[in-house]
């Protein structure tokens, strides 16, 4: 943003404004000339749809405080005052309601095409690090909005959600209270629910320039994953990116709108139209559809991890930053690997049968209500019991639940293959298109109730093979492949390929 | 392109509507039925709504609320202003305190809510066993909403089937969650007198008030789905004319 070499305008009044403050300058050099890869797929569209929608979500989301009551007692009917009442509530309602999934589905989009297209790579990581974060900003933002219509859902995905933090050892408790404001889901919840609701919006447009801004030093990637070598791999941003973002956001608000109009309630949750009662438990509490995957690995760890398991987790890890992240192991020899494998292995293996042998059906117990043969064995050796666990199921599924989110922040480091695109990635492409695949498993355990089973197969296992994948993908996957994958020959540059794809076309035609 | 496309659309829908599905539990799979509401042009039928509310004054007002709507709103029915007036002062409201500082009683308005049978919840569930919920919400509330109310409505039995008890004041109906509920079957053959010739039966009855109960939690669904329309030609002639315009942009581009 420097203001030395400057061209004059035209207009008087963009002239006198521009020579004071050069803003018509910057947003010519940011958004009119800026320089983008001239081969970008529709996948492309979804920064500028996400920032649509964010901007869309601020509009309605200011409207609809203006008539909204953050009290227990009326802010379920002032909802319905806004829906039934208020000129046009029901329409800014739904578009808020229905707004904050399609936010999810663009950004959502958005990360996977990243991911596909290795745009987290070098020099883009800082750029990376900023969405990551902003990813994690709505997910606070989502989550504290569906608390304040005061329906079931809201108070019982609030209670459930906030309960998880009582898993942190000394803190925990401490922290649910501060967040709630109280022992329980109650008025003063709701109160700085609503506070930080309306302030988290402009802290993710905050980061969103920033974002903006990475984006604006480094260039975009592009679907090749190359970097640009000059004038002719580019177009100027406008008229070229801004006729076709323009495009593909109608294409996007046209399925929304179909949302808004003829399905507005089919994202939600019924239980939400009931107002919320701290005395009525509903049959299965589940959180909106854009945290199901995360909801399912929160889930998925059904076991508590005693000293045996811990340590034996420890000693798999040394081995794969020893073996898999570094090209050379530093402190172990081979032989020394294979045996922390084998305890590491055989230690993971005792823990968790010995922590699963108390969780067990009963008929295995014998008459004096002592464990049999192997459980009776593992039972008795020191630290084994659930109280003894340092790590309980709850605070197990924590960790991975925001473990998985982590992944996104240090993904850059993860995978360190120097081709970026997954075009010529085949081995990445295949997984990464399974994790896609696992990410949508996950979701739909996440939406199931905890003892529910399809085909026969009980859906945790399902959970815990998706989280397994999920985690395996980034700490184990990604590394290998860094070091082994070999890539299909690069194009030259992006102006090659581009002519080269148009002589296919026209050779076809 | 064609190609990409369509997976991005896959990609939205599976997103959309996949996870959506949230199943309905422990009561029989409802009957559908063919509502007039239905589709994108679909309308409420104006008829069936005024059957539907006199069998809401008649029947289920004597221990269902319906706080959130007003007299006023029944003009949607088909009801004129003089007609609402004379609903509404049918029941006493409690107002004040007046200029002396009394409560005084007065006839109800078209501005007053549908008159509570209760004074409060503690009230209606020492009366009821429990409490009976407020229907202004319902048909959104439960999963299937007005095949939801219709099946409960008619999915009444006598006696339970072989192994199941039931303690006094309670009732089985197939289509409950759990098959257990407080209410009484509330509706049956030839109760409440229709003045237009439409049969008096327990069917007829039930999908009227299904649909007086969808009108009631949605009433601005005919405006809803009329907008829609307008805004999804709009957005089809915009993204046309953009398509257009990118295509001739993009001409000159490689």
């Amino acid at each position: 943003m420097a203001s030395g070499e400057r061209e004059p305008f035209q207009n008087t009044v963009v002239e006198w404004i521009d020579s004071r403050m050069p803003i018509f300058t910057m947003l010519q050099k940011e958004y009119g000339v800026f320089p983008a890869p001239k081969n970008f797929n529709y996948f492309w569209n979804f920064g500028a749809i996400a920032m649509f929608m964010l901007a869309t979500m601020i509009a309605t989301g200011i409207v609809l405080a203006m008539h909204y009551t953050a009290n227990t007692h009326m802010a379920f009917d002032s909802v319905e005052r806004i829906m039934r009442d208020v000129n046009g509530g029901w329409l800014i309602r739904y578009i808020h309601m229905n707004g904050a999934s399609f936010f999810f589905i663009a950004v959502y989009i958005h990360i996977f095409r990243g991911m596909y297209y290795g745009s987290y790579k070098k020099p883009r990581e800082l750029l990376w690090i900023l969405g990551a974060l902003i990813f994690l900003l709505m997910m606070a933002t989502a989550f504290m909005g569906y608390v304040l219509p005061w329906g079931q859902m809201s108070l019982w995905g609030a209670t459930v959600i906030t309960g998880f933090f009582t898993a942190i050892p000394y803190v925990g408790e401490s922290i649910q209270t501060l967040l709630l404001g109280g022992f329980s889901v109650e008025n003063p919840t709701l109160t700085r629910f609503f506070a930080l609701h309306y302030l988290l919006p402009f802290v993710i447009f905050a980061v969103v320039f920033l974002h903006i801004w990475a984006l604006h030093v480094t260039g975009s990637n592009n679907p090749l994953g190359i970097d640009t070598k000059g004038p002719q791999d580019t177009l100027p941003f406008h008229p070229y990116y801004t006729v076709k973002d323009t495009f593909g956001l109608l294409v996007f608000l046209m399925i929304y709108c179909v949302f808004i109009f003829f399905m507005p309630d089919i994202l939600g949750h019924p239980d939400n139209y009931t107002k919320a009662n701290p005395l009525v438990t509903p049959a299965h509490i589940v959180p909106e559809w854009y945290f199901l995957p995360f909801y399912a690995i929160l889930r998925a760890i059904t076991f508590n991890m005693n000293l045996y398991f811990i340590v034996g987790l420890v000693f798999l890890f040394v081995l794969i930053v020893e073996f898999i992240w570094r090209k050379k192991p530093v402190y172990l020899s081979a032989s020394a690997g294979w045996a922390m494998l084998v305890i590491g292995g055989f230690l993971i293996l005792t823990g968790f049968t010995g922590d699963s042998c108390q969780r067990i059906d009963p008929k295995w117990l014998d008459e004096n209500g002592g464990f049999k043969g192997l459980c009776g064995a593992l039972q008795s050796l020191p630290g084994m019991s659930a109280a003894a666990a340092p790590i309980s199921a709850k605070l197990g599924g924590v960790l991975a639940m925001f473990g998985s989110v982590a992944m996104l922040f240090v993904l850059p480091w993860l995978d360190t293959h120097p081709v970026r695109s997954a075009r010529y990635r085949p081995l990445y492409k295949l997984f990464f298109l399974l994790l896609v695949v696992m990410f949508l498993v996950l979701g739909y355990v996440g939406s199931q109730p905890a003892d529910a089973s399809l085909l026969g197969i009980p859906l945790i296992y399902l959970g815990l093979a998706g989280t397994g994948y999920y985690f395996g993908y980034f700490l184990v996957l990604l590394p290998l492949l860094s070091r082994f994958e070999k890539t299909k020959p690069l194009p030259e540059s992006i102006h090659q390929a581009v002519l080269s794809k148009q002589i296919k076309v026209e050779a076809k035609i | 392109m064609t190609r990409r496309f369509a997976l991005l659309m896959t990609f939205v829908l599976t997103f959309g509507t996949g996870m959506a599905a949230y199943a309905s539990e422990g009561g029989e799979p409802l009957i559908r039925q063919s509502w007039s509401f239905n589709g994108p042009t679909g309308t409420y039928d104006r008829a069936a709504l005024q059957r539907g509310y006199k069998i809401y004054r008649e029947v289920c007002s004597a221990c269902h609320s319906m706080k959130l709507v007003y007299y006023r709103n029944l003009e949607a029915l088909g009801y004129n202003e003089e007609q609402i007036k004379n609903i509404a002062k049918d029941y006493t409201y409690m107002d004040g305190p007046n200029d002396e500082g009394e409560m005084f009683e007065r006839p109800g308005l078209p501005s007053d809510p549908f008159k509570s049978p209760y004074e409060n919840d503690k009230q209606a569930a020492a009366a009821n066993n429990a409490v009976p919920p407020d229907l202004s919400l319902i048909a959104k509330a439960r999963p299937g909403g007005p095949d939801y109310i219709f099946s409960l409505l008619t999915g009444f039995e006598e006696h339970p089937p072989e192994g199941h008890t039931l303690l006094p004041g309670q009732h089985w109906n197939h289509y409950m969650p759990g098959h257990v509920l407080a209410m009484a079957p509330p509706l049956s053959d030839g109760q409440v007198t229709y003045e237009d010739g439409t049969p008096q039966t327990l069917e007829q009855y039930a999908r009227d008030v299904a649909q007086f109960l969808m009108w009631a939690a949605d009433p601005y669904m005919e405006e809803r789905k009329r907008t829609g329309i307008k805004v999804i030609l709009f957005l089809l002639v915009f993204a046309g004319v953009m398509y257009t315009l990118k295509k001739k942009i993009w001409a000159d581009a490689h």
